[in-house]
């Protein structure tokens, strides 16, 4: 019986306690860096599309979210025709953010992406590009990649010899 | 002494009775929300005072659905029962000098019998939605309400061997010079217990019991229907709360301020508590409710009554 009384007594004083409540949307919570949110498409420091078109996310993906065609332009360089992804099955759970080569695909510290139509959940290239590099500034696959492009033959990327004329007696 | 307008204060009884039980809605959760380190419903108006409001939108708003194996004249007739008992109850309520519907000379009876008759709203609801869960919900209700009822009326006796009145307002009048809490501290806690137990307020809303029967005699109503038993138990729990106030706390009575705020006041306290009770205790088992109430809880209502009775005795000697 008195732990009864013990017990309303105890519940009583939690009236005075600190609220664990955050009051959302006045008090933002804190979101880290690495905060697996809204997914994007970044772009390289030349301002390019840094996807390549590869598929690995949409592999990686567990639930199927990521739908792509890959396509190229005159000078060969490869780039999505089409990037879809559709956020009501995304899990957020950033494989296609590791299996990514070229650092193109990111997750965000944002999760505000409520929509009042399932439709518009569905995102498309132009809703997931951004303009900058997000967070690999510096890095741009087509100047590490010995690949050529327009405007690069081959062995004019960073880090890279000329290749070697076979033909040529010279060492 | 009732007032020169019955009218008035019938329908300033009706009206505040009313809106207490709803603003019971928003206070019931912002305490639970206090009393677990959260905030309740404060996005509505001010301090979500507007809650009330919206939850009304939404309950009227809801489909209103009656199924089609259930017995549908006492299935709608049950949830106005108990809003209709427990508001017969206030008629007989002394709130303040002059402001009483119905000065009636056995006012506390008739409130005993009244919150007795609002168990068929709960067995019928039972009975009517033709439901396992529900069947098992009305029955436990007319059993605890049957063993809860007998040191109810027990409890209260030694009140009115004080005052030598069945009457509410003689009641509160016997209370002038020492509050009966005083001398009737046990059967204070006897009808607390009582009081809780007849509302179906937790730790004692075994008739509804979510965890085990889903909710219980209502699990089959919906809209309003659903809506009537939860401004009902808010009822219940407003009249118990101004219950224990007139008959142990001295009603009105109290220095300084007016004295329907003076009522206001103790009741708004009990019905505080009442809340507190809901957040801090877990459910008993059934076994353990029946066996407390006729087993301790009865004998301690008998012996009340009985040394009550006789100190009443030797002191008119």
């Amino acid at each position: 019986m008195l732990s009864v009384i013990e017990t309303i007594w105890r519940v009583f004083l939690h009236l005075f306690r600190k609220r664990v409540t955050v009051q959302y949307p006045e008090q933002k919570p804190y979101l880290p860096p690495r905060w697996r949110g809204r997914i994007i498409l970044s772009r390289d420091p030349d301002g390019g599309e840094r996807c390549v078109g590869c598929y690995l996310c949409a592999v990686a993906c567990p639930v199927d979210c990521i739908a792509l065609q890959a396509t190229e332009d005159q000078t060969g360089r490869r780039y999505p025709d089409f990037f879809r992804i559709n956020f009501s099955r995304c899990i957020f759970c950033g494989y296609c953010e590791e299996a990514c080569p070229t650092y193109a695909i990111q997750l965000t510290p944002d999760f505000e992406m409520g929509e009042y139509h399932r439709q518009n959940l569905v995102y498309e290239k132009e809703d997931l590009l951004i303009d900058g590099p997000g967070k690999y500034p510096g890095y741009n696959f087509w100047r590490v990649a010995g690949v050529k492009i327009g405007g690069k033959e081959k062995g004019e990327g960073q880090h890279e010899a000329r290749p070697v004329d076979l033909r040529s007696l010279l060492p | 002494m009732t007032s020169p307008y019955p009218i008035l204060t019938i329908l300033g009884v009706l009206i505040v009775a009313l809106s207490v039980a709803a603003g019971l809605i928003w206070l019931e959760r912002r305490l639970l929300a206090g009393f677990q380190d959260r905030y309740g419903p404060n996005r509505v108006g001010p301090f979500g005072l507007l809650q009330v409001l919206a939850d009304m939108i939404k309950i009227f708003m809801k489909e209103d659905w009656i199924p089609p194996f259930a017995d549908r004249t006492v299935f709608v007739l049950a949830p106005a029962i108990i809003v209709v008992t427990v508001l017969m109850s206030f008629a007989v309520l002394p709130i303040a000098p002059g402001v009483i519907v119905s000065d009636l000379n056995i006012g506390l009876l008739f409130v005993l019998g009244m919150s007795s008759l609002g168990v068929y709203s709960v067995v019928l609801a039972g009975w009517a939605s033709d439901n396992k869960y529900s069947l098992l919900g009305g029955l436990r209700a007319s059993a605890q309400m049957l063993s809860y009822e007998v040191f109810m009326g027990l409890s209260l006796m030694g009140v009115v061997l004080l005052s030598g009145s069945f009457n509410l307002v003689r009641i509160v009048e016997a209370q002038r010079t020492l509050w009966f809490i005083v001398p009737q501290f046990l059967g204070f806690l006897l009808f607390l217990i009582a009081g809780v137990a007849e509302t179906r307020r937790l730790p004692f809303d075994l008739p509804e019991a979510e965890s085990e029967l889903i909710a219980g005699y209502h699990s089959e109503y919906s809209g309003m229907k659903f809506g009537m038993f939860f401004v009902g138990e808010y009822l219940g729990v407003t009249l118990i709360s101004a219950l224990i106030t007139i008959l142990f706390f001295g009603g009105w009575l109290g220095p300084v301020l007016p004295p329907l705020l003076w009522f206001l006041a103790k009741m708004f306290f009990f019905i505080c508590f009442f809340i507190l009770l809901r957040a801090a205790l877990p459910r008993p088992r059934f076994d353990q409710l029946m066996a407390w109430g006729w087993k301790v809880m009865l004998p301690l209502a008998l012996a009340n009554l009985l040394i009550t009775g006789a100190v009443a005795l030797a002191w008119s000697k």
